[in-house]
C-alpha cells in the first residue's frame, strides 16, 4: 500500500528509473569535488588548479601557495562542505518528521539556541576547550528543539506547521536579543565571537573541524540508518503506526540526530541559515520521496550549495567578501516566502 | 477573535461636537484609564530623568525641566541637554510605534501584526542604508521621506504577497518574517560596501538605539507626529468598520481599497519616522495595542489614543531598563523591547491555538 503511493509520487521526480539514482548521486559528488577544486583557486592570490592538487598530494611547506591552501583555503572550504551537508540532512529529517515544508534548523530556532549556548559559555568560561564548545552547542540545540516544539504544540489545535514556524522565529528573536545583550555587556566575548555569531566559515582551523566532525558523522550515519523509518513517518503518522512502527521512538532518535547535526555545525560556523530549508525541497524534486536517497543526496547538495555561495561571495565584490550567511539569505529568503505563500496548507 | 468585535460593550461616552464633523464613541472606562496612564507616564518620565550616572532628586528634575535653579548648577545642563531629549524621543517613538501597530493590527484583523515583526522597519532601513551608502553627500532632511518610501513599498509587498492567500493571519506574519530576513541580508550586504566610518554608524543605528539623541531629532519626530497622530485618531471609525470583514465594509459603503491604502500609508509613515531617528525597534507596536485593548476594549476610538500613550510609557520604561540593567554601560533599546515582547508573542501564540 505504501509501495503504491511511493511509486506514484516517484513518477514526479526528475530522475525516473530507480537504477539511475546511484548514478545521480555519483554525479553530485563529482560536481562537489570539481566545485571544491575551483573554489580553492579563487581568492586574493590566484592559484592554479594543478597547484591545488599538488599541495594536497605532494605537500611542500616551503611553497607559499601550498601554505595558503593548506592553512587558509582548505580548512575553510572543508568546513563549508561539512556544515552544508549536516544542515541539509538535519533539514531533510525535520521536514520529513513534522510534515512541515518550512522546517529547518535555522527557521525553527535550533541554530539560534545552539549559538546562544555558545555565547553564554564563552561569557562565563572565557575560552573553553573545544570539546566543551561542542557540548555547549549541542546541548543548546537540544534545549532549543524542546522549547520550540513545546511552544509550537501546546494550546488549541496541536502542532501546525505555521505555529511551529512562528514559535521558532520568536525563539530566535528572543535568544538573539540576549546574545546582543551579552555582546554589549562583555567586550571580550564580543571580540572573540563577533564574526562567528553572524555565521561564517572564514578562518576556521583544522582543530575545530576535527572536534566537531565526529558528531556530524554520527548524526549522518544515524540518519541513514533511520532513513527507512523516516520515509514511513513522512507518509503520515497513521500509516506509520498502522505498519506497526513505534513512531515515538523513531521521532526521538531522529530528533537526537538533528540536534547533533545542527549543534555541531553551529559549533563550526555559527548560525548559518536556509541551507536546511532549501536543499531538501530541491532534492525531493530530483530523487523522490524515499529518505534512503533523500539523505545522501541532501548531504551532497548541501555541500555544493555552500561551496557555490562561498565562491560567489568571494568573487562578486573583490577584494571585499560577502559573508556566506548573507549570500544564503538572498537565495533562501525568497524561497521561504514562496513556500509560506504557496506551499503551506 | 471575538475580542476584536467592536460593538458588544454597553457603556459609552459619545463625543459629537457641533463644529467638527467627527463622532466618537468611547468606552466609559477610557477617561479614567487615560488619566491613570498619564500619571504613570509622568512618574516614569521623572524617574527616568532622575536616574543616570549621578542621580538627581525627582523634585530637582521637575525644577530643572522648568528652568528653575536648583542647588547644583549642573542640573539644568544635564537634564535639559543630555537626558531630556533622549527620554522624550523614546516617548515619541513608543507613541508612534504603538499607533502604527494598532493600525496594522486593525487593517489585517491580526493581533500579531507589528511593524518590526512584519519587516516594515527593516524595509525602511534598507532604503536609508542604500542611500547613505551610494549617495556622495547624503542629505539628512531627505532620509525620513526615503524611510517612508521604503516602509510603504515593504507594506505593499507583504500585503500583495499575502492577499491572495485568503484570510490566514498567521501566514501574513510568516511572509513578513521572510521579507524581514531578506531585508536584513540586503542591509548586511550594503554595509560591506560602505566606507568604514559610515558602516560603524550604520551598525549602531540598526540595533535600535536612542543613545546620543538630540533636540533636532525630537523636533523631527514631533513635527511628523503632529500631522500623523490626529489623522490616526480620526480614522478610528474606518478601522472599526474594517474589523467587521471586507464584504461588510464594502456593504456599509466604505471605499475599502482606498481606505486600506491610506491606512497602510499612515501606519508605514509612523513606523518609518521611528526608523529614521532610532533604527529598527521591534515588538512595541505589537505589545502596546494588546495592553490597550485589555484596558479600554477593542473599539478603535479609545484604543488608538490609549495605545499611543501605552506605547510611549513602554518605551520610557524600556529605555530606563536598558540603562539600568547593566549600568554603567547600556543595552541597545531594541534588546530590551525584544526581551519583553518575544515572550508575550509566544504566550499569545500559545493562547490562540490555530
Amino acid at each position: 500500500m505504501t509501495q503504491a503511493s511511493v511509486a506514484s509520487r516517484n513518477n514526479q521526480r526528475l530522475i525516473g528509473p530507480a537504477a539511475l539514482l546511484p548514478v545521480g548521486l555519483l554525479a553530485g559528488v563529482a560536481i562537489l569535488v570539481l566545485g571544491l577544486a575551483v573554489s580553492i583557486t579563487l581568492g586574493a592570490a590566484e592559484i592554479e588548479v594543478s597547484t591545488v592538487f599538488a599541495s594536497i598530494f605532494q605537500y611542500d611547506d616551503t611553497l607559499f601557495d601550498h601554505l595558503i591552501i593548506r592553512t587558509v583555503r582548505l580548512p575553510r572550504i572543508i568546513a563549508g562542505v561539512i556544515i552544508g551537508a549536516a544542515l541539509a540532512v538535519a533539514g531533510a529529517i525535520m521536514q520529513g518528521l513534522t510534515a512541515n515544508p518550512l522546517a529547518s534548523p535555522g527557521i525553527l530556532g535550533i541554530n539560534a539556541g545552539a549559538a546562544f549556548a555558545v555565547v553564554l559559555g564563552v561569557f562565563f568560561l572565557g575560552s573553553p576547550p573545544l570539546l566543551t564548545y561542542a557540548f555547549l552547542a549541542i546541548s543548546g540545540a537540544g534545549a532549543a528543539a524542546v522549547i520550540v516544539y513545546t511552544l509550537g504544540s501546546v494550546g488549541r489545535g496541536g502542532t501546525t506547521p505555521v505555529k511551529l514556524t512562528l514559535a521558532g522565529v520568536i525563539f530566535s528573536a528572543f535568544t538573539a536579543a540576549f546574545t546582543t545583550a551579552i555582546l554589549v555587556l562583555d567586550r571580550q566575548t564580543f571580540d572573540q565571537i563577533r564574526f562567528w555569531t553572524v555565521g561564517s566559515i572564514a578562518g576556521r582551523d583544522w582543530e575545530l573541524i576535527a572536534w566537531m566532525s565526529p558528531f556530524i558523522a554520527i548524526g549522518t550515519i544515524g540518519a541513514m540508518l533511520m532513513s527507512r523509518q523516516i520515509t514511513t513517518i513522512s507518509l503520515g503518522q497513521d500509516i506509520a503506526q498502522g505498519l506497526g512502527q513505534n513512531t515515538t521512538r523513531v521521532r526521538a532518535i531522529s530528533a537526537i540526530m538533528v540536534i547533533l547535526l545542527a549543534g555541531a555545525s553551529v559549533g563550526i560556523a555559527g548560525p548559518v541559515g536556509f541551507v536546511g530549508l532549501v536543499i531538501p525541497h530541491v532534492v525531493r524534486a530530483i530523487c523522490g520521496v524515499d529518505y534512503r536517497w533523500i539523505i545522501p543526496y541532501s548531504a551532497v547538495a548541501g555541500g555544493i550549495l555552500i561551496v557555490l555561495a562561498d565562491s560567489i561571495g568571494r568573487i562578486i565584490l573583490r577584494p571585499q567578501e560577502v559573508p556566506i550567511g548573507v549570500m544564503l539569505a538572498f537565495v533562501g529568503a525568497p524561497f521561504f516566502i514562496y513556500l509560506a505563500r504557496w506551499k503551506v496548507r | 477573535m471575538a475580542e476584536n468585535q467592536p460593538f458588544p460593550r454597553p457603556n459609552w461616552i459619545t463625543i459629537r461636537p457641533r463644529l467638527l464633523p467627527i463622532s466618537w464613541r468611547l468606552d466609559r472606562r477610557t477617561p479614567a484609564i487615560l488619566g491613570v496612564l498619564f500619571i504613570a507616564l509622568a512618574i516614569s518620565l521623572v524617574m527616568s530623568v532622575s536616574y543616570g550616572e549621578y542621580n538627581i532628586a525627582p523634585l530637582d528634575v521637575v525644577r530643572a525641566v522648568f528652568g528653575v535653579e536648583t542647588n547644583d548648577p549642573n542640573h539644568i545642563l544635564v537634564v535639559r541637554s543630555f537626558r531630556l531629549p533622549r527620554i522624550l524621543l523614546s516617548l515619541l517613538i513608543g507613541a508612534s510605534l504603538g499607533a502604527s501597530g494598532a493600525i496594522m493590527q486593525g487593517i489585517t484583523r491580526n493581533d500579531l501584526a507589528d511593524p518590526g515583526i512584519l519587516g516594515i522597519n527593516t524595509g525602511a532601513g534598507v532604503v536609508v542604508v542604500a542611500y547613505v551608502t551610494f549617495a556622495a553627500f547624503p542629505v539628512n532632511s531627505l532620509i525620513p521621506w526615503l524611510a517612508f518610501a521604503g516602509a510603504l513599498a515593504t507594506s505593499a509587498l507583504i500585503y500583495g504577497l499575502s492577499w491572495k492567500a485568503g484570510s490566514s493571519t498567521l501566514r501574513l506574519i510568516l511572509i513578513g518574517v521572510g521579507v524581514a530576513s531578506l531585508g536584513g541580508a540586503a542591509i548586511s550586504f550594503l554595509i560591506t560596501r560602505m566606507q568604514i566610518d559610515r558602516a560603524q554608524q550604520a551598525y549602531v543605528w540598526l540595533t535600535g538605539s536612542v543613545y546620543g539623541s538630540t533636540w533636532e531629532e525630537v523636533q523631527l519626530m514631533l513635527t511628523w507626529l503632529v500631522v500623523l497622530l490626529p489623522i490616526t485618531f480620526l480614522s478610528a471609525r474606518q478601522l472599526n468598520t474594517m474589523g467587521l470583514g471586507d464584504e461588510l465594509t464594502i456593504g456599509l459603503g466604505l471605499r475599502l481599497e482606498v481606505q486600506r491604502f491610506v491606512l497602510i500609508a499612515l501606519s508605514s509613515a509612523l513606523a518609518a519616522i521611528t526608523v529614521t531617528v532610532a533604527g529598527t525597534i521591534g515588538f512595541i507596536g505589537f505589545v502596546a495595542p494588546h495592553i490597550a485593548r485589555r484596558l479600554v476594549g477593542p473599539s478603535h476610538e479609545g484604543l488608538l489614543i490609549t495605545t499611543t500613550v501605552v506605547g510611549g510609557l513602554l518605551m520610557v520604561i524600556s529605555d530606563l531598563l536598558a540603562r539600568w540593567v547593566i549600568a554603567p554601560s547600556e543595552l541597545p533599546i531594541g534588546v530590551t523591547t525584544a526581551i519583553i515582547g518575544a515572550p508575550y508573542f509566544a504566550y499569545l501564540l500559545y493562547q490562540r491555538g490555530r
